[in-house]
Protein backbone atom coordinates (compact mmCIF):
# COMPACT_ATOMS: atom_id res chain seq x y z
CA UNK A 1 0.00 0.00 0.00
CA UNK A 2 2.82 2.94 0.74
CA UNK A 3 6.42 1.80 -0.34
CA UNK A 4 8.90 5.04 0.47
CA UNK A 5 12.47 3.50 -0.93
CA UNK A 6 15.53 5.24 -0.14
CA UNK A 7 13.97 8.64 1.14
CA UNK A 8 16.12 11.69 2.40
CA UNK A 9 15.45 15.45 3.58
CA UNK A 10 18.11 17.52 4.97
CA UNK A 11 16.74 20.93 6.26
CA UNK A 12 18.86 24.29 5.93
CA UNK A 13 21.51 22.48 3.97
CA UNK A 14 25.00 24.35 3.91
CA UNK A 15 24.09 26.31 6.92
CA UNK A 16 24.88 26.04 10.48
CA UNK A 17 21.53 25.04 11.26
CA UNK A 18 22.10 22.09 8.47
CA UNK A 19 19.71 18.93 9.66
CA UNK A 20 19.56 15.58 8.18
CA UNK A 21 15.71 14.65 9.31
CA UNK A 22 15.77 11.58 6.73
CA UNK A 23 18.56 9.76 5.76
CA UNK A 24 17.84 6.57 2.87
CA UNK A 25 14.49 5.52 4.84
CA UNK A 26 12.95 2.46 3.38
CA UNK A 27 9.54 1.50 4.33
CA UNK A 28 7.21 -0.92 2.81
CA UNK A 29 3.12 -1.08 4.86
CA UNK A 30 1.15 -3.98 3.64
CA UNK A 31 -2.59 -3.84 3.10
CA UNK A 32 -4.43 -3.31 6.38
CA UNK A 33 -1.26 -2.61 8.22
CA UNK A 34 -1.01 -0.53 11.23
CA UNK A 35 2.04 0.13 12.00
CA UNK A 36 3.32 2.58 15.05
CA UNK A 37 6.27 4.84 14.42
CA UNK A 38 8.45 5.49 17.81
CA UNK A 39 11.50 7.68 17.99
CA UNK A 40 13.67 10.21 20.44
CA UNK A 41 13.08 13.86 19.24
CA UNK A 42 14.65 14.56 15.79
CA UNK A 43 14.74 10.90 15.09
CA UNK A 44 12.34 11.39 12.06
CA UNK A 45 8.74 10.61 12.77
CA UNK A 46 7.22 14.32 11.60
CA UNK A 47 9.41 14.38 9.03
CA UNK A 48 8.67 10.95 7.80
CA UNK A 49 5.09 12.32 7.96
CA UNK A 50 5.23 15.32 6.43
CA UNK A 51 7.34 13.84 3.82
CA UNK A 52 3.85 11.14 2.69
CA UNK A 53 1.78 13.92 3.13
CA UNK A 54 3.70 16.13 0.69
CA UNK A 55 4.09 19.40 2.77
CA UNK A 56 7.44 19.68 1.45
CA UNK A 57 9.58 17.61 -1.63
CA UNK A 58 12.13 15.53 -0.42
CA UNK A 59 15.82 15.38 -1.66
CA UNK A 60 15.89 12.12 -2.99
CA UNK A 61 14.30 8.79 -3.02
CA UNK A 62 10.26 8.13 -3.88
CA UNK A 63 6.93 7.70 -2.37
CA UNK A 64 4.27 4.94 -3.93
CA UNK A 65 0.85 4.99 -2.35
CA UNK A 66 -1.14 2.28 -3.92
CA UNK A 67 1.13 1.80 -6.98
CA UNK A 68 1.13 5.41 -7.42
CA UNK A 69 4.29 7.44 -8.05
CA UNK A 70 3.00 10.65 -5.22
CA UNK A 71 6.99 11.90 -4.56
CA UNK A 72 5.87 15.06 -6.96
CA UNK A 73 2.49 15.69 -6.47
CA UNK A 74 1.28 19.06 -4.51
CA UNK A 75 -0.33 18.29 -1.18
CA UNK A 76 -3.35 19.29 -2.04
CA UNK A 77 -3.91 16.37 -4.88
CA UNK A 78 -2.48 13.28 -2.62
CA UNK A 79 -4.54 14.48 0.27
CA UNK A 80 -7.51 12.06 -2.15
CA UNK A 81 -5.04 9.06 -0.68
CA UNK A 82 -4.87 10.27 2.65
CA UNK A 83 -6.45 10.96 5.89
CA UNK A 84 -4.13 13.27 8.12
CA UNK A 85 -5.02 14.01 11.90
CA UNK A 86 -2.42 16.44 13.24
CA UNK A 87 -0.16 16.53 16.96
CA UNK A 88 -2.23 20.14 17.27
CA UNK A 89 -5.96 19.79 17.64
CA UNK A 90 -6.85 23.25 16.36
CA UNK A 91 -4.57 22.21 13.04
CA UNK A 92 -7.15 19.60 11.76
CA UNK A 93 -10.85 21.63 11.85
CA UNK A 94 -12.10 25.22 10.10
CA UNK A 95 -12.69 27.13 13.89
CA UNK A 96 -15.29 29.16 12.78
CA UNK A 97 -17.20 26.67 10.42
CA UNK A 98 -20.17 24.60 11.88
CA UNK A 99 -19.48 21.03 12.57
CA UNK A 100 -21.65 19.89 9.53
CA UNK A 101 -19.76 21.96 7.00
CA UNK A 102 -16.21 20.70 8.20
CA UNK A 103 -17.49 17.62 7.36
CA UNK A 104 -18.56 18.18 4.33
CA UNK A 105 -15.86 19.26 3.23
CA UNK A 106 -13.85 15.92 3.90
CA UNK A 107 -17.15 14.06 2.88
CA UNK A 108 -15.76 15.65 -0.57
CA UNK A 109 -11.90 14.83 -0.17
CA UNK A 110 -10.01 14.00 -3.59
CA UNK A 111 -13.67 15.03 -5.62
CA UNK A 112 -13.70 17.28 -8.01
CA UNK A 113 -16.03 20.22 -6.28
CA UNK A 114 -18.58 22.38 -8.16
CA UNK A 115 -21.07 24.96 -7.88
CA UNK A 116 -23.58 22.46 -6.22
CA UNK A 117 -25.09 22.90 -2.14
CA UNK A 118 -21.84 22.33 0.11
CA UNK A 119 -24.50 20.19 1.92
CA UNK A 120 -26.96 17.71 0.42
CA UNK A 121 -30.04 16.34 1.58
CA UNK A 122 -29.71 13.49 4.21
CA UNK A 123 -25.75 14.71 4.67
CA UNK A 124 -26.33 16.06 7.90
CA UNK A 125 -28.80 12.28 8.76
CA UNK A 126 -25.24 10.36 7.90
CA UNK A 127 -23.23 12.44 9.66
CA UNK A 128 -25.43 12.39 12.93
CA UNK A 129 -25.40 8.51 12.91
CA UNK A 130 -20.92 8.69 12.36
CA UNK A 131 -21.19 11.13 14.98
CA UNK A 132 -22.97 9.08 17.73
CA UNK A 133 -20.40 6.03 18.31
CA UNK A 134 -18.21 8.67 19.45
CA UNK A 135 -19.93 9.54 22.45
CA UNK A 136 -18.96 12.99 22.75
CA UNK A 137 -22.79 14.56 21.91
CA UNK A 138 -21.63 15.99 19.08
CA UNK A 139 -25.00 14.71 17.25
CA UNK A 140 -26.94 17.06 18.12
CA UNK A 141 -24.54 20.15 17.76
CA UNK A 142 -24.18 19.91 13.58
CA UNK A 143 -24.60 23.54 13.32
CA UNK A 144 -21.93 24.70 16.03
CA UNK A 145 -18.88 26.27 15.90
CA UNK A 146 -16.36 24.22 15.48
CA UNK A 147 -14.21 26.38 17.67
CA UNK A 148 -16.28 26.22 20.46
CA UNK A 149 -15.41 22.49 21.29
CA UNK A 150 -12.80 21.08 23.25
CA UNK A 151 -9.70 19.85 21.99
CA UNK A 152 -10.69 16.22 22.43
CA UNK A 153 -13.79 16.88 20.78
CA UNK A 154 -11.64 18.34 17.68
CA UNK A 155 -9.20 15.55 17.43
CA UNK A 156 -11.95 12.95 17.52
CA UNK A 157 -13.94 15.04 15.06
CA UNK A 158 -10.80 15.50 12.83
CA UNK A 159 -10.24 11.56 12.94
CA UNK A 160 -13.86 11.16 11.69
CA UNK A 161 -13.41 13.58 8.66
CA UNK A 162 -9.69 11.96 8.05
CA UNK A 163 -11.74 8.56 7.70
CA UNK A 164 -14.99 9.76 5.86
CA UNK A 165 -13.86 9.28 2.62
CA UNK A 166 -11.54 6.40 2.81
CA UNK A 167 -8.38 7.06 3.09
CA UNK A 168 -5.36 4.57 1.51
CA UNK A 169 -3.08 5.96 3.96
CA UNK A 170 -4.17 7.23 7.21
CA UNK A 171 -1.33 9.18 9.42
CA UNK A 172 -1.74 10.15 12.88
CA UNK A 173 0.95 12.79 13.84
CA UNK A 174 0.84 12.22 17.82
CA UNK A 175 -2.36 12.68 17.88
CA UNK A 176 -3.24 12.27 21.45
CA UNK A 177 0.15 14.02 22.69
CA UNK A 178 -1.62 17.15 23.25
CA UNK A 179 -4.98 15.99 25.27
CA UNK A 180 -4.80 15.22 28.99
CA UNK A 181 -4.89 11.38 29.53
CA UNK A 182 -8.43 10.19 29.53
CA UNK A 183 -9.07 12.31 26.97
CA UNK A 184 -6.34 10.68 25.19
CA UNK A 185 -7.33 7.52 26.38
CA UNK A 186 -10.92 8.03 24.72
CA UNK A 187 -9.40 9.26 21.09
CA UNK A 188 -7.13 6.17 20.93
CA UNK A 189 -10.44 4.17 21.38
CA UNK A 190 -12.19 5.72 19.03
CA UNK A 191 -9.11 5.56 16.81
CA UNK A 192 -8.91 1.64 17.28
CA UNK A 193 -12.40 1.27 16.61
CA UNK A 194 -12.37 3.41 12.98
CA UNK A 195 -9.19 1.63 12.03
CA UNK A 196 -10.59 -1.86 12.57
CA UNK A 197 -13.81 -1.46 11.34
CA UNK A 198 -12.57 0.03 8.00
CA UNK A 199 -9.38 -1.84 7.75
CA UNK A 200 -7.17 1.09 7.16
CA UNK A 201 -3.60 1.00 6.66
CA UNK A 202 -2.29 3.22 9.42
CA UNK A 203 0.83 4.89 10.60
CA UNK A 204 0.73 6.43 13.81
CA UNK A 205 3.36 8.52 15.46
CA UNK A 206 3.04 8.38 19.32
CA UNK A 207 5.75 9.40 22.14
CA UNK A 208 4.23 6.54 24.24
CA UNK A 209 6.10 3.31 24.28
CA UNK A 210 3.23 1.26 25.86
CA UNK A 211 0.30 2.53 23.16
CA UNK A 212 3.00 2.02 20.43
CA UNK A 213 3.02 -1.45 21.76
CA UNK A 214 -0.27 -1.94 22.97
CA UNK A 215 -2.04 -0.63 19.05
CA UNK A 216 -1.14 -2.06 15.56
CA UNK A 217 0.41 -5.08 14.43
CA UNK A 218 3.52 -3.51 13.80
CA UNK A 219 5.75 -1.04 15.48
CA UNK A 220 8.84 0.28 13.92
CA UNK A 221 11.69 2.95 15.75
CA UNK A 222 13.46 5.28 13.65
CA UNK A 223 16.86 6.95 14.43
CA UNK A 224 18.73 9.23 12.45
CA UNK A 225 16.57 8.78 9.72
CA UNK A 226 16.30 5.56 9.37
CA UNK A 227 14.55 2.67 10.85
CA UNK A 228 16.22 0.67 13.23
CA UNK A 229 13.88 -1.15 14.70
CA UNK A 230 10.95 -3.41 12.84
CA UNK A 231 8.74 -5.46 14.44
CA UNK A 232 5.57 -7.59 13.76
CA UNK A 233 3.54 -10.23 14.40
CA UNK A 234 3.44 -12.54 17.35
CA UNK A 235 6.93 -10.92 18.07
CA UNK A 236 5.10 -7.49 18.47
CA UNK A 237 2.44 -8.94 20.79
CA UNK A 238 5.41 -10.14 23.24
CA UNK A 239 6.72 -6.90 23.64
CA UNK A 240 7.56 -4.82 26.51
CA UNK A 241 8.95 -1.81 27.17
CA UNK A 242 12.24 -2.83 28.48
CA UNK A 243 12.99 -5.14 25.33
CA UNK A 244 11.90 -1.88 23.11
CA UNK A 245 14.55 0.07 25.27
CA UNK A 246 16.75 -2.76 24.82
CA UNK A 247 16.27 -2.71 21.31
CA UNK A 248 16.91 0.74 20.51
CA UNK A 249 20.43 0.34 22.41
CA UNK A 250 21.18 -2.31 20.24
CA UNK A 251 19.74 -0.92 16.94
CA UNK A 252 21.55 2.71 17.86
CA UNK A 253 24.54 1.16 19.92
CA UNK A 254 23.88 3.94 22.01
CA UNK A 255 22.63 4.75 25.67
CA UNK A 256 19.45 6.84 25.71
CA UNK A 257 19.89 10.08 26.65
CA UNK A 258 16.85 11.62 26.99
CA UNK A 259 14.55 9.13 28.77
CA UNK A 260 11.68 11.07 29.21
CA UNK A 261 10.96 12.13 25.29
CA UNK A 262 10.46 8.84 24.67
CA UNK A 263 9.05 6.93 27.92
CA UNK A 264 6.43 9.93 28.33
CA UNK B 1 -32.22 71.07 9.02
CA UNK B 2 -29.51 70.61 6.52
CA UNK B 3 -28.23 67.06 8.25
CA UNK B 4 -31.81 65.77 7.66
CA UNK B 5 -31.85 66.60 4.26
CA UNK B 6 -28.18 65.50 3.73
CA UNK B 7 -29.17 61.80 4.69
CA UNK B 8 -30.29 60.24 1.80
CA UNK B 9 -27.56 61.49 0.41
CA UNK B 10 -25.25 59.73 3.28
CA UNK B 11 -27.62 55.97 2.58
CA UNK B 12 -27.05 56.59 -1.15
CA UNK B 13 -23.42 57.02 -0.47
CA UNK B 14 -23.26 54.45 1.89
CA UNK B 15 -25.18 51.67 -0.07
CA UNK B 16 -22.65 52.18 -2.91
CA UNK B 17 -19.68 51.81 -0.15
CA UNK B 18 -21.46 48.69 0.96
CA UNK B 19 -20.34 46.78 -2.14
CA UNK B 20 -17.49 47.73 -1.70
CA UNK B 21 -16.93 46.88 2.16
CA UNK B 22 -18.91 43.38 1.15
CA UNK B 23 -15.57 42.97 -1.25
CA UNK B 24 -13.12 44.44 1.63
CA UNK B 25 -15.05 41.62 3.72
CA UNK B 26 -14.32 38.95 1.41
CA UNK B 27 -10.71 39.45 1.75
CA UNK B 28 -10.27 40.28 4.94
CA UNK B 29 -12.11 38.44 7.25
CA UNK B 30 -13.02 35.31 4.88
CA UNK B 31 -9.94 34.97 2.92
CA UNK B 32 -8.03 36.01 6.32
CA UNK B 33 -5.77 38.76 3.58
CA UNK B 34 -5.47 42.76 3.97
CA UNK B 35 -5.97 43.07 0.23
CA UNK B 36 -4.68 47.20 -0.80
CA UNK B 37 -5.41 46.15 -4.51
CA UNK B 38 -8.73 47.52 -3.48
CA UNK B 39 -7.41 51.18 -3.46
CA UNK B 40 -6.22 50.72 -7.39
CA UNK B 41 -9.25 48.48 -7.99
CA UNK B 42 -12.22 50.58 -6.85
CA UNK B 43 -11.36 53.47 -8.93
CA UNK B 44 -10.70 50.82 -12.29
CA UNK B 45 -14.33 50.28 -12.16
CA UNK B 46 -14.82 53.97 -12.57
CA UNK B 47 -12.64 54.17 -14.97
CA UNK B 48 -13.73 50.98 -16.93
CA UNK B 49 -17.31 52.71 -16.71
CA UNK B 50 -16.54 56.01 -18.15
CA UNK B 51 -14.41 54.33 -20.95
CA UNK B 52 -16.94 52.10 -21.90
CA UNK B 53 -20.43 54.89 -21.35
CA UNK B 54 -18.05 57.44 -23.85
CA UNK B 55 -17.44 54.66 -26.08
CA UNK B 56 -21.06 54.49 -26.59
CA UNK B 57 -21.85 50.99 -24.75
CA UNK B 58 -25.06 50.44 -22.71
CA UNK B 59 -24.68 50.69 -19.47
CA UNK B 60 -25.18 46.90 -18.23
CA UNK B 61 -22.47 46.09 -20.18
CA UNK B 62 -20.45 49.11 -18.46
CA UNK B 63 -21.31 47.81 -15.04
CA UNK B 64 -20.09 44.42 -16.37
CA UNK B 65 -16.73 44.68 -17.91
CA UNK B 66 -16.22 47.19 -14.41
CA UNK B 67 -17.00 44.10 -12.45
CA UNK B 68 -14.50 41.79 -14.67
CA UNK B 69 -11.79 44.51 -14.62
CA UNK B 70 -11.37 44.65 -10.94
CA UNK B 71 -11.89 40.34 -10.87
CA UNK B 72 -8.93 40.81 -13.11
CA UNK B 73 -7.05 43.02 -11.06
CA UNK B 74 -7.72 40.35 -8.01
CA UNK B 75 -6.35 37.65 -9.74
CA UNK B 76 -3.09 39.17 -10.71
CA UNK B 77 -2.78 39.75 -6.58
CA UNK B 78 -3.69 36.18 -6.08
CA UNK B 79 -0.96 35.19 -8.59
CA UNK B 80 1.73 37.73 -7.03
CA UNK B 81 1.02 35.98 -3.65
CA UNK B 82 0.58 32.42 -4.78
CA UNK B 83 2.08 31.95 -7.62
CA UNK B 84 5.38 34.26 -7.05
CA UNK B 85 5.26 33.84 -3.07
CA UNK B 86 4.93 37.68 -2.77
CA UNK B 87 3.56 38.62 0.86
CA UNK B 88 -0.15 39.02 0.55
CA UNK B 89 0.25 42.77 1.41
CA UNK B 90 2.82 43.52 -0.83
CA UNK B 91 1.31 42.02 -3.66
CA UNK B 92 -1.60 44.09 -2.84
CA UNK B 93 0.55 47.08 -2.88
CA UNK B 94 2.47 46.26 -6.31
CA UNK B 95 -0.91 45.43 -8.02
CA UNK B 96 -2.45 48.94 -6.73
CA UNK B 97 0.45 51.12 -7.92
CA UNK B 98 0.42 49.17 -10.88
CA UNK B 99 -3.54 50.28 -11.06
CA UNK B 100 -3.06 53.91 -10.71
CA UNK B 101 -1.08 53.67 -14.08
CA UNK B 102 -3.60 51.30 -16.05
CA UNK B 103 -6.24 53.78 -14.78
CA UNK B 104 -4.44 57.10 -16.50
CA UNK B 105 -4.23 54.99 -19.85
CA UNK B 106 -8.01 53.93 -19.44
CA UNK B 107 -8.78 57.73 -18.74
CA UNK B 108 -6.78 58.25 -21.91
CA UNK B 109 -4.17 60.39 -19.41
CA UNK B 110 -6.45 62.08 -17.76
CA UNK B 111 -6.47 62.85 -14.16
CA UNK B 112 -10.37 62.92 -14.37
CA UNK B 113 -13.24 62.35 -17.01
CA UNK B 114 -16.76 63.57 -16.42
CA UNK B 115 -19.67 61.91 -18.02
CA UNK B 116 -21.93 64.83 -18.77
CA UNK B 117 -22.86 63.96 -22.28
CA UNK B 118 -24.45 60.34 -20.34
CA UNK B 119 -26.42 61.44 -17.27
CA UNK B 120 -29.21 59.90 -19.36
CA UNK B 121 -28.05 56.32 -18.97
CA UNK B 122 -26.59 56.36 -15.30
CA UNK B 123 -28.75 54.37 -12.86
CA UNK B 124 -27.82 56.17 -9.51
CA UNK B 125 -26.75 60.09 -9.44
CA UNK B 126 -25.99 62.31 -6.71
CA UNK B 127 -28.81 64.92 -8.20
CA UNK B 128 -31.58 61.67 -7.42
CA UNK B 129 -31.05 60.17 -4.04
CA UNK B 130 -34.08 58.53 -4.00
CA UNK B 131 -33.69 57.08 -7.06
CA UNK B 132 -29.66 55.95 -6.17
CA UNK B 133 -31.03 54.52 -3.06
CA UNK B 134 -33.84 51.97 -4.63
CA UNK B 135 -30.84 51.04 -7.13
CA UNK B 136 -28.40 50.72 -4.72
CA UNK B 137 -30.40 48.64 -2.15
CA UNK B 138 -31.30 46.18 -5.59
CA UNK B 139 -28.06 45.97 -6.48
CA UNK B 140 -26.81 45.36 -2.64
CA UNK B 141 -30.01 42.56 -2.30
CA UNK B 142 -28.48 40.81 -5.63
CA UNK B 143 -25.15 40.36 -4.80
CA UNK B 144 -26.02 39.59 -1.08
CA UNK B 145 -28.30 36.56 -2.76
CA UNK B 146 -25.54 35.44 -5.15
CA UNK B 147 -22.87 35.50 -2.59
CA UNK B 148 -25.13 33.52 0.04
CA UNK B 149 -25.57 31.25 -2.81
CA UNK B 150 -22.29 31.14 -3.59
CA UNK B 151 -20.51 30.43 -0.45
CA UNK B 152 -22.79 27.55 0.66
CA UNK B 153 -21.55 25.58 -2.27
CA UNK B 154 -18.72 22.71 -2.23
CA UNK B 155 -16.24 25.24 -3.92
CA UNK B 156 -17.88 28.16 -2.05
CA UNK B 157 -17.03 26.19 1.57
CA UNK B 158 -13.84 25.27 0.76
CA UNK B 159 -13.16 28.95 0.27
CA UNK B 160 -14.34 29.87 3.66
CA UNK B 161 -12.05 26.89 5.21
CA UNK B 162 -9.08 28.22 3.34
CA UNK B 163 -8.88 31.23 4.87
CA UNK B 164 -10.09 29.76 8.17
CA UNK B 165 -7.69 27.09 8.35
CA UNK B 166 -5.26 26.52 5.38
CA UNK B 167 -3.50 23.68 7.24
CA UNK B 168 -7.05 21.38 7.05
CA UNK B 169 -7.70 22.74 3.91
CA UNK B 170 -4.83 21.51 2.15
CA UNK B 171 -5.14 17.78 4.44
CA UNK B 172 -8.94 17.71 2.52
CA UNK B 173 -7.68 18.21 -1.15
CA UNK B 174 -8.52 22.06 -0.93
CA UNK B 175 -6.22 23.69 -3.78
CA UNK B 176 -5.98 26.38 -1.16
CA UNK B 177 -4.04 28.97 -3.80
CA UNK B 178 -6.27 28.69 -6.70
CA UNK B 179 -8.99 29.56 -4.00
CA UNK B 180 -6.77 32.62 -2.90
CA UNK B 181 -7.27 33.82 -6.67
CA UNK B 182 -10.86 33.03 -6.82
CA UNK B 183 -11.58 35.34 -3.64
CA UNK B 184 -9.68 37.82 -4.46
CA UNK B 185 -11.24 38.26 -7.76
CA UNK B 186 -14.69 37.70 -6.60
CA UNK B 187 -13.64 40.89 -4.11
CA UNK B 188 -12.10 43.27 -6.25
CA UNK B 189 -14.75 42.29 -8.52
CA UNK B 190 -17.20 43.92 -5.87
CA UNK B 191 -14.98 46.55 -5.46
CA UNK B 192 -14.93 48.02 -8.81
CA UNK B 193 -18.91 47.23 -9.63
CA UNK B 194 -18.81 50.00 -5.79
CA UNK B 195 -16.56 52.12 -8.13
CA UNK B 196 -18.44 52.18 -11.78
CA UNK B 197 -21.55 53.04 -9.52
CA UNK B 198 -19.78 55.66 -7.45
CA UNK B 199 -18.61 56.97 -10.62
CA UNK B 200 -22.37 57.28 -12.07
CA UNK B 201 -23.28 58.78 -8.59
CA UNK B 202 -19.99 61.62 -8.64
CA UNK B 203 -20.90 62.10 -12.64
CA UNK B 204 -17.30 61.48 -12.62
CA UNK B 205 -14.28 59.63 -12.00
CA UNK B 206 -10.92 60.98 -10.82
CA UNK B 207 -7.49 59.37 -11.00
CA UNK B 208 -7.39 60.09 -6.77
CA UNK B 209 -11.02 57.84 -6.16
CA UNK B 210 -10.52 55.09 -4.06
CA UNK B 211 -7.52 56.89 -1.96
CA UNK B 212 -7.72 54.89 1.36
CA UNK B 213 -10.65 53.15 0.25
CA UNK B 214 -9.55 50.22 2.46
CA UNK B 215 -9.73 52.22 5.37
CA UNK B 216 -13.25 53.07 4.79
CA UNK B 217 -14.14 48.96 3.68
CA UNK B 218 -12.67 48.08 7.37
CA UNK B 219 -13.96 50.67 9.13
CA UNK B 220 -17.82 49.94 7.65
CA UNK B 221 -16.89 45.99 8.12
CA UNK B 222 -15.89 46.97 12.31
CA UNK B 223 -18.58 49.41 12.55
CA UNK B 224 -21.31 46.73 10.97
CA UNK B 225 -19.93 43.58 12.65
CA UNK B 226 -20.77 44.96 16.03
CA UNK B 227 -23.95 45.32 15.73
CA UNK B 228 -24.62 42.16 13.62
CA UNK B 229 -22.69 39.33 15.68
CA UNK B 230 -25.15 40.82 18.34
CA UNK B 231 -28.18 39.79 16.33
CA UNK B 232 -26.89 36.73 14.40
CA UNK B 233 -23.32 35.81 13.57
CA UNK B 234 -24.04 34.18 10.16
CA UNK B 235 -22.94 35.17 6.57
CA UNK B 236 -25.69 36.64 5.43
CA UNK B 237 -26.55 38.55 8.69
CA UNK B 238 -23.11 39.67 8.33
CA UNK B 239 -23.37 40.65 4.66
CA UNK B 240 -26.26 43.14 5.37
CA UNK B 241 -24.85 43.91 8.63
CA UNK B 242 -21.48 45.51 6.84
CA UNK B 243 -23.50 47.52 4.36
CA UNK B 244 -25.10 48.74 7.54
CA UNK B 245 -21.94 49.92 8.71
CA UNK B 246 -21.05 51.70 5.66
CA UNK B 247 -24.23 53.50 5.71
CA UNK B 248 -23.52 54.53 9.62
CA UNK B 249 -20.57 55.66 8.31
CA UNK B 250 -21.35 57.89 5.87
CA UNK B 251 -24.30 59.03 8.34
CA UNK B 252 -21.32 59.73 10.64
CA UNK B 253 -18.91 61.73 8.34
CA UNK B 254 -22.36 63.46 7.11
CA UNK B 255 -22.78 64.94 10.26
CA UNK B 256 -19.81 65.75 10.92
CA UNK B 257 -19.01 67.54 7.32
CA UNK B 258 -22.69 69.19 8.13
CA UNK B 259 -21.97 70.26 11.67
CA UNK B 260 -18.27 71.31 10.51
CA UNK B 261 -17.33 69.35 13.10
CA UNK B 262 -13.67 69.53 11.80
CA UNK B 263 -11.95 70.46 8.80
CA UNK B 264 -12.42 67.74 5.64
CA UNK B 265 -9.21 67.54 5.36
CA UNK B 266 -8.72 65.41 8.75
CA UNK B 267 -11.40 62.95 7.37
CA UNK B 268 -9.62 60.51 6.06
CA UNK B 269 -7.66 60.59 9.65
CA UNK B 270 -11.00 60.25 11.02
CA UNK B 271 -11.82 57.10 8.90
CA UNK B 272 -8.06 55.67 10.20
CA UNK B 273 -9.04 56.52 14.17
CA UNK B 274 -12.26 54.26 13.56
CA UNK B 275 -10.09 51.41 12.17
CA UNK B 276 -7.83 52.20 15.23
CA UNK B 277 -10.15 51.69 17.60
CA UNK B 278 -11.95 48.60 16.69
CA UNK B 279 -8.72 46.90 16.19
CA UNK B 280 -7.11 48.44 18.67
CA UNK B 281 -9.62 48.28 21.90
CA UNK B 282 -10.75 44.66 21.63
CA UNK B 283 -7.08 43.87 21.97
CA UNK B 284 -6.12 45.99 24.54
CA UNK B 285 -9.37 44.98 26.69
CA UNK B 286 -8.59 41.08 25.84
CA UNK B 287 -5.10 41.78 27.50
CA UNK B 288 -6.56 42.83 30.62
CA UNK B 289 -9.75 41.08 30.88
CA UNK B 290 -7.02 37.28 30.11
CA UNK B 291 -4.99 38.88 33.10
CA UNK B 292 -7.95 39.23 35.40
CA UNK B 293 -9.22 35.56 34.94
CA UNK B 294 -5.71 33.93 35.12
CA UNK B 295 -5.71 36.23 38.88
CA UNK B 296 -8.43 34.83 40.07
CA UNK B 297 -8.21 31.03 38.92
CA UNK B 298 -4.75 30.96 40.47
CA UNK B 299 -6.44 33.36 43.58
CA UNK B 300 -9.04 30.33 43.36
CA UNK B 301 -6.16 27.50 43.47
CA UNK B 302 -3.43 28.39 45.75
CA UNK B 303 -5.69 29.89 47.65
CA UNK B 304 -5.05 33.67 47.34
CA UNK B 305 -1.35 33.99 46.56
CA UNK B 306 0.14 36.22 44.75
CA UNK B 307 0.48 34.33 40.74
CA UNK B 308 3.88 36.47 39.82
CA UNK B 309 5.23 34.82 43.01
Amino acid sequence: MLKITNLGKTFNPGTVNEKVALKGLDLHLKDGDFVTVIGGNGAGKSTLLNAISGVWRPDCGTIEIDGVDVTHMPEHKRAKFLGRVFQDPMKGTAPDMEIDENLSIAARRGTVRKLLWGIRRGERERYRELLKPLELGLEDRLSTKVGLLSGGQRQALTLLMATLQRPKLLLLDEHTAALDPKTAAKVLEITDRIVTENKLTTLMITHNMKDAIEHGNRLIMLHEGRVVVDVSGEEKKLLTVEDLLGLFVKASGMVFSDDRAILA
Amino acid sequence: MSILNAMPGAVAQGLIWGLMAIGVYISYKILDIADLTVDGSLCTGGCVCAFMLMAEQPIWLCILAAFAAGALAGVVTGLLHTLLGIPSILAGILTQLSLYSVNLAILDHKASQALFPYLDQLLVDSSDDIKTIIVGTGVVAVVIIGLWLFFYTEIGLTLKSTGDNPDMSRAQGVNVNRNKVIGLAISNGLVALSGCFLTQYNNNVTINDGRGAIVIGLAAIFIGLSVSMKIKPNFVVSLIGVVFGSIVYFAIYTIVVQLKLMHTDYLKMMSALIVVLFLGVPYIKGKLFAGRTARKIAERTVGGGQPHA
